[in-house]
């Protein structure tokens, strides 16, 4: 054994961490994670399509933003993605992994169409919109607020308490849309007050979503101001940062973990809100379609800052626009699509990667040494 | 004599960055002894067991085997070598039960827990350890799991054995049966190495002892020709001279009164013991010990971060001669009080500061409350980063650079900087210098002074007993939770210090 023993322990490459990057190599190095996504997804579409790769990149954009219809689903989708990402951020700046989105977006959405269902024939509009809203951001806020307090006073996982919240939240709305079918027995939800548009939110312009795009425009900017200059933004951050900082500066780590959680839940019940009443005027468990769990990368790919969140969102969206049309197109399965997107999300997240850390070779290393 | 070498080590060096942990270290254990490494914290122990159990390579330095010359590449190589190491965080799984921890890892086709179990009864017996099969390791007590991982460096055939500050965990009781357990070993020809810095341990269990002080080897004594005060002055070394200012301190009062002061840690284990002492105005008080007697965990309970059990913590308020008590308080209400008590800890950039942040968002840490808007006010923490960056020649490119960027040296001149610009009337620091090279170190001691002359009450833990002697105007010396003596810095020696640190107090010794 002993005569067995390697005396060069040196490895043949190791991984050191980088200072700051300037912006521009950083943006480089973004870029050309791109290019070499789009050329590893040329490879891979003929080898198994024999497909033009160049064509089906044509008909990703055709399928994101070919038509001006497509081109406002895929804004409205945009806003719906971005209004969930905002609202889960705080809660991940303070490093509390809360998965449990799609179930306050759910329950905020639940909220929204009980109101409208039960009291849309009754409440003048100037009272109804306002109780839709309130209920829409209560019903949310709870959703929140449950696993931040057993978080704050037990020190429960949040992350386990959250996706469980998520099933409760599912369920509920299978248990309503079964007991409150429209039409009565078919077990689930049509559009709701068609006639009457009770609680449907005004289409602007002639624009269906454009309230929506404009209420999460406004959703941004607070968010962005909140994180960055507001005191409470500044005392969740040093929360995330560490929590014994917190503590020997005074701040109440409870209260903080509390209050975060309550407001990304009720940004969450707004989503709800949002896609029910100013969407889908129904709600099916699908409603909230994976946003509670694409939000959070949305978020981290962005590094929690808001404006960033318009790229990483809208990059996003494009991709899932894009594939749905080269599917229906080229009839490939669907799969196929997801397989691209994932390429190029990989390769975006790995540029992370080569943004903070560099490779250091054997040989490199001795040339600094000497 | 050379064949009865168990291990020898030659010229021993390591070194990380900058800090040499260990310079030319050479010794040697023998079959059948038990040899003792006594030193101060960071003098090197550890990094020096380490090399042997194979968890770090040296930079320079050859390590012998039964007189051959070997190079130990990883823990499991050490095993092949009969070298185990029982660390002072153990490392077992505690949902297995022992016989599963001991044989965790070994790689003998499949496991046969029979014959393993009725094995190790064989060594239990051999030794006299007492181990029940039936619990679970998270149903152990601290003595326990000790147990088991002495039987499963056994159970790999270790014929040399490092226990790293085994003691430092157990009651009395239980030391005792450890040491009885040791001394079998030893009659059976097992060479052992025991780390600990307790000196009448040390005494008592060992034949040889080695001492290292600062990275460096100082010598080995037989136990037979060692005593106490001999040790100490091995271990402490000779007085050197610093040159540190000094003024006398100017119209001491009262500022701070800590009464009978008890406190508990999470395993219930007494960390405070009926701690009492005043801090004056215009005055360093110095607090000795080695590391883990309790500075911690008094600075904390000072701070309002470290529940206490009982005692009281009476701050003299100097403008309103008001008297208060900040027991069961949180720091915000500290702070309320109006006491400007501020407080450098020990960990500067998980506790004190926020690596990621940038230096204007740390000074804002203390002031950011002020005002009753919703929103941050930049201005003043931006010029305040400004001004330390300029006095204290703080070497950052700018105010945006996050502080985890920084160096050790200028990390601290930033965290005390802050903390001295609240114009504390309370100051307490934690191991300032730690890690700091000379320059630096002597900043921050001018800093220190400077508050002093300005009639703050310091309060400075530190782990240098030179730098106490020259700093302080009185040194508070404890171990083991407990006061064990408060002394004249002008007139304090080395020795008597290194004594009381490692004075035998009722929570370690006890009833034997």
């Amino acid at each position: 054994m002993a005569s067995k023993i390697v005396k060069n322990h040196t490895p043949l490459f190791h991984i050191a961490k980088r200072d700051e990057l300037p912006f521009y190599k950083s943006l480089l190095i973004r870029i050309g994670s791109i290019v070499a996504a789009l050329i590893v997804c040329a490879i891979v579409i003929i080898a198994f399509t024999g497909e033009n790769p160049l064509s089906i990149y044509a008909t990703i954009v055709e399928g994101a933003v070919g038509t001006k219809r497509r081109t406002w689903g895929l804004f409205q989708n945009v806003a719906m993605l971005l209004c969930v990402s905002l609202a889960v951020t705080p809660a991940f700046k303070m490093k509390f992994w809360n998965i449990g989105a799609e179930g306050q977006v759910l329950m905020g959405g639940l909220a929204t169409i009980y109101v409208m269902m039960f009291y849309g024939e009754t409440l003048q509009p100037a009272v109804l919109y306002p109780v839709m809203v309130i209920a829409s951001i209560l019903a949310g806020a709870i959703w929140g607020l449950i696993p931040a307090v057993f978080k704050a006073l037990w020190n429960t996982n949040e992350t386990l308490f959250t996706l469980m919240m998520n099933y409760i939240a599912i369920q509920l709305i299978s248990y309503y849309t079964y007991v409150n079918a429209v039409p009565k027995g078919s077990g689930q939800i049509g559009i709701i007050n068609s006639d009457t548009k009770a609680g449907w939110f005004p289409s602007l312009g002639g624009y269906d979503y454009l309230l929506n795009i404009i209420i999460v425009a406004a959703l941004t900017v607070f968010m962005f101001v909140y994180l960055k200059y507001s005191k409470h933004g500044y005392e969740l951050s040093v929360v995330g940062e560490s929590e014994n900082t917190a503590r020997y500066i005074g701040i109440n780590v409870k209260k903080v973990i509390i209050r975060t959680m309550l407001l990304s839940g009720a940004m969450c019940g707004i989503a709800g809100l949002l896609l029910v009443a100013g969407t889908d005027h129904s709600i099916t468990r699908e409603t909230a379609g994976g946003r509670g769990f694409t939000a959070i990368m949305v978020s981290w790919l962005a590094k929690f800052n808001p404006i960033y969140m318009i790229l990483t969102s809208l990059l996003l969206v494009f991709l899932e626009k894009g594939a749905i049309q080269i599917s229906t197109k080229f009839q490939l399965n669907p799969s196929f699509s997801e397989i691209l997107t994932g390429i190029i999300i990989f390769f975006i997240i790995g540029s992370e990667f080569f943004i903070n850390y560099r490779i250091m070779f054997r040989h490199s290393a001795k040339k600094e040494v000497k | 004599m050379t064949n009865n070498t168990a291990i020898e080590l030659r010229n021993l060096t390591k070194t990380f960055g900058k800090v040499v942990a260990n310079k030319n270290i050479s010794l040697s254990v023998n079959k059948g002894e038990i040899l003792s490494v006594l030193g101060e914290n960071g003098s090197g122990k550890t990094t020096l067991m380490n090399m042997i159990a194979g968890i770090y390579f040296p930079d320079e330095g050859q390590i012998f085997v039964d007189g051959k010359e070997v190079s130990i590449t990883s823990p499991k190589h050490a095993y092949d070598l009969k070298i185990g190491m029982i660390h002072q965080h153990f490392k077992l799984v505690d949902i297995f039960n022992a016989v599963e921890n001991i044989v965790l890892g070994i790689d003998e086709g499949s496991y046969n827990l029979k014959a393993a179990t009725a094995k190790i009864k064989e060594t239990c017996d051999k030794y006299g350890f007492e181990i029940d099969f039936s619990k679970k390791i998270y149903e152990m007590s601290v003595s326990e799991k000790q147990t088991v991982e002495i039987v499963k460096v056994l159970y790999r055939g270790a014929d040399i054995l490092i226990l790293d500050e085994p003691t430092a965990v157990l009651t009395p009781q239980e030391i005792d049966k450890l040491f009885n357990v040791l001394r079998k070993m030893r009659d059976d020809g097992k060479a052992i190495i025991i780390i600990t810095h307790k000196l009448y341990e040390v005494l008592e269990i060992s034949d040889r002892i080695a001492v290292l002080r600062k990275g460096e080897y100082i010598g080995t004594v037989n136990t037979a020709d060692a005593n106490e005060s001999m040790l100490t002055e091995m271990m402490v070394g000779e007085k050197i001279s610093l040159n540190i200012q000094r003024s006398e301190p100017v119209n001491p009062t009262e500022r701070l009164t800590v009464k009978n002061v008890n406190c508990y840690n999470r395993d219930g284990a007494k960390i405070l013991d009926n701690i009492s002492f005043s801090a004056y105005s215009g005055e360093i008080l110095g607090i000795a010990g080695i590391s883990g007697s309790g500075q911690r965990e008094l600075l904390e309970a000072i701070a309002g971060l470290q529940k206490i059990h009982d005692g009281d913590i009476v701050y003299n308020n100097p403008k309103t001669g008001k008297s208060d008590n900040l027991r069961d308080k949180t720091p915000m209400q500290i702070r309320e009080l109006g006491v400007r008590l501020s407080f450098v800890p020990e960990d500067r950039l998980g506790m004190g500061l926020v690596g990621n942040m940038d230096i204007t968002d740390n000074m804002m840490l203390r002031s950011y409350r002020k005002g009753h808007s919703m929103f941050l006010k930049r201005k003043e923490p931006k010029d305040l980063a400004e001004k330390i960056i300029k006095d204290l020649q703080v070497v950052t490119p700018d105010t945006k650079t996050p502080v985890r960027r920084l160096s050790g040296g200028n990390v601290q001149k930033v965290l005390v900087g802050r903390e001295i610009a609240s114009s504390p009337t309370v100051l307490m620091a934690a191991y300032p210098v730690r890690g700091l090279d000379i320059n630096s170190s002597y900043t921050i001691y001018n800093l220190l002074n400077g508050q002093k002359e300005k009639g703050v009450a310091v309060i400075f833990v530190g782990e240098d007993l030179d730098v106490l002697i020259e700093l302080c105007d009185r040194i508070l010396v404890i171990s083991g939770g407990k006061v064990t003596g408060i002394l004249d810095g002008r007139t304090a020696k080395k020795e008597e210090i290194g004594l009381l640190m490692t004075k035998k107090t009722n929570g370690d010794g006890g009833e034997r």
